[in-house]
């Protein structure tokens, strides 16, 4: 980033003299950042070799229809990662639908509502969930979330909802509701922290140009500061829910681990990051350790794909726009 | 994470144990030392005697190995595999270099059995370890490879049944149903027929199976498929099945933790965990009609009766003696009949020899079922005339 004052036009010329671009310690530095940017690029492309390479059994076996065969059985060698591509993206968009109405919400209360005394120790607070490790949530989730959830939230949801569709029990102390309330809970962090800055980013002419015409307090954030703050409240989710969709052990310990196709928010099910997690150790032929690769391999794939779509997001809502930029 | 918790507090809690044994262990050594000078005359160690009943007859055809034969040896050796032996080869490694022979460090990584017969097969370690014998198609790839039985693990039935405090009683095809998905319920027939008197509820069966690859899962459908043609034509043997039915835990510890917080729910686990746990353990029919108990002894004697192939790749679930837990299986050493390094092999098998004889007393205080005497004697013979380094057998009954 320039700063503001220094014109960066295309027909902007270097200083010579000062910053001779043959000066020999410039030579240097240019070829040491330009060595760590390759870096980063070639390490990407090594991963996707390599696991494509160490996947071919399987991607030569089972082809694109890996995607959606739901049968995973590894002593007779028929693999198929649909139950886990599932689970995955249910999890995740649950979670990031969850947390980024939460995470916002509380985003808008803290810039907007809440006086200082507040706003510091809650932001403080919310950072410090960030810095939880996943295993500490996943082991939260078994012995406090679960039996909650079995107990009291699931008989009530049943009472209540059961004409949802998707919501029947029985109701188990693992399965898709915990693993979806344990992501909400480790994507807030993010959600609220980027959006709070985007939030307070909006100038403060925009709040009291639409005040002065006599909208509400919800006009006003709907009107001038939500629209202003989209985009980067759009990255916070997609960061959002690219920690969902990696994350392992947490999900692991509390979603049930069942390669059956749920039928209902509280059954078991399985990510493909949790079934890499438990099988890749005790791997019973050379075939499931290719296809769980592979998995990882799909995984990946989304993960550039989700990254890939929240780019294109990104700019649309902006259209060129200049952006607070979220890398 | 939790089960390395488990482990380090069971291992602190045996250590008082552990230490009874090593003074035996010490004594022992120094009772055989003051005849070592003549070790072709030296009987078996009490040690020995005590675990083969038939030592005598042993000691004639073998020409009376002592137990403590590699005292002298000194190597460094490395072994990699099975999780569920770990405590009892951590233990036996120990004992070994500070009882028997100071010279002989042994690294043991407990990577998983499937680590192990990778490592074993790429001969980056001296030895493997594995829960389940290897597949022809491992041995394909490993040619020359021998399995020596070194302990016995059983698989335990728990549960979490709403009124039920006296052992349930289930026989296999009960069993292979209830994880086939087609017994759904608790007071279902076939389990209240074997279980008179005691009031079963009418609520669902939640199935817990585990979550990763194990050698306990490997048992458990080997005695299914053995006992049921319905699970051996479906999800069959594996250490990886496809449950038809269930949630999955990981390790023993992760099953244990969704029996018993989901109500009216059926697991499995190792013996050794649901002891030091206290978990309910289901007595399960053998083929001889017994209900047994699952127990270190019921899970030797499974192992008594059957009749031993020479690479011992033998399952032993479903066994026919009597009294006998039917849901039991060896654990295996791996390691190279045609051995490399002269020095090693001499180590290594000296090590074995001792582990067979003075070792297996140490399974009994870790609550390892100790191998029966008609094993040992097999092994003994294994031992003896199949290891060889540069054509001739590694261990000589002088």
């Amino acid at each position: 980033m320039q700063p503001a004052d220094i014109p960066s036009a295309p027909n902007f010329k270097r200083p010579t003299g000062i910053f001779n671009r043959f000066d020999t310690r410039e030579l240097v530095f240019r070829a040491l950042v330009t060595l760590a940017a390759f870096t980063v690029a070639a390490i990407l492309m090594l991963m996707l070799f390599e696991l494509t390479r160490t996947a071919w059994p399987a991607i030569s076996k089972f082809g694109i229809s890996f995607l959606w065969s739901t049968d995973w059985n590894p002593p007779k060698e028929r693999f198929g990662a649909l139950p886990f591509i599932a689970g995955t993206i249910v999890t995740s968009l649950l979670a990031l639908v969850l947390g980024t109405v939460i995470g916002v919400g509380a985003a808008l209360f803290l810039v907007e509502f809440a006086p200082p005394w507040v706003r510091v120790p809650v932001s403080y607070v919310v950072e410090l969930l960030a810095a939880i490790p996943s295993v500490v949530y996943g082991l939260w989730g078994v012995f406090v979330l679960g039996p909650w959830i079995q107990h009291t939230a699931g008989p009530y949801i049943l009472d209540y909802f059961s004409w949802v569709p998707f919501v029947k029990g029985p109701v188990l102390s693992v399965g898709i509701l915990a693993a979806v309330v344990i992501l909400t809970i480790m994507i807030l962090p993010t959600i609220v922290a980027i959006s709070r800055d985007v939030i307070a980013a909006v100038p403060r002419s925009q709040r009291e140009g639409i005040l002065a015409l006599g909208a509400t307090r919800w006009e006003m954030i709907r009107i001038a500061v939500l629209p202003y703050a989209r985009s980067g409240v759009l990255g916070a989710a997609i960061l959002g829910l690219a920690r969902a969709i990696g994350e392992t052990l947490a999900v692991a310990l509390v979603i049930g681990n069942s390669t059956n196709v749920p039928d209902s928010i509280f059954s078991p099910a399985y990510t493909m990051a949790a079934v890499i997690a438990n099988q890749f150790r005790e791997v019973e032929n050379p075939m499931h350790e290719a296809s769980l690769i592979y998995v990882g391999l799909v995984l990946l794939l989304i993960t550039l794909l989700v990254n890939a779509i929240a780019r294109a997001l990104v700019w649309r809502v902006t259209r060129g726009q200049i952006t607070t930029v979220i890398e | 994470m939790k089960q390395r918790t488990w482990r380090a507090g069971k291992l602190a809690a045996l250590a008082g144990l552990a230490a009874v044994s090593l003074t035996a262990l010490v004594a022992c050594g120094g009772g055989s030392s003051s005849s070592d000078k003549t070790p072709a005359t030296t009987a078996p160690t009490s040690a020995a005697k005590a675990t083969t009943p038939a030592g005598g007859a042993t000691a004639a055809s073998t020409g009376a190995i002592a137990s403590n034969v590699g005292k002298d040896d000194k190597a460094q050796l490395t072994g990699a595999g099975a999780t569920f032996p770990n405590p009892l080869y951590t233990r036996w490694f120990a004992d070994y270099k500070s009882g028997v022979a100071p010279g002989v460090e042994v690294n043991y990584q407990s990577i998983g059995s499937g680590g192990g017969v990778k490592q074993i097969t790429e001969k980056t370690v001296d030895f493997g370890a594995s829960d389940a014998p290897m597949s022809d198609s491992e041995m394909a790839k490993a040619p020359g490879i021998q399995h020596i039985p070194t302990t016995l693990g059983a698989v335990v039935i728990t549960y979490n049944v709403e009124g039920v405090s006296a052992p349930l009683k289930l026989d296999g095809d009960t069993i292979a149903k209830i994880y086939l998905g087609t017994i759904k319920k608790w007071n279902d027939a076939a389990i209240a027929g074997q279980n008179a008197g005691v009031t079963l509820p009418s609520s669902d069966i939640v199935v817990v199976h585990r979550s990763d690859g194990s050698g306990t899962s490997y048992v458990f459908t080997d005695y299914l498929s053995k006992v049921s043609t319905d699970w051996n034509a479906g999800p069959g043997t594996s250490k990886n099945p496809q449950w038809p039915v269930g949630l999955g835990g990981q390790g023993n510890d992760g099953v244990t933790q969704q029996v018993k917080q989901n109500k009216n729910s059926i697991g499995y686990v190792e013996l050794i965990y649901a002891d030091s746990n206290k978990l309910p353990m289901a007595q399960v029919k053998n083929q001889s009609g017994e209900y047994v108990t699952p127990s270190t002894d019921t899970t030797s004697l499974a192992a008594s009766g059957v009749a031993l192939p020479d690479d011992y790749r033998v399952s032993i679930v479903d066994a026919p003696a009597k009294g006998a837990y039917p849901i039991a299986s060896f654990t295996y050493i791996l390691l190279y009949r045609n051995q490399t390094d002269a020095a090693k092999a001499k180590a290594l098998v000296d090590l074995l020899w001792w582990a067979i004889h003075d070792g297996q007393r140490t399974n009994a205080t870790l609550d390892y079922a100790p191998l029966p005497a008609a094993v040992v004697k097999a092994i003994e013979k294994t031992l003896t005339t199949d290891i060889t380094s540069g054509g001739q057998p590694v261990l000589k009954g002088s």
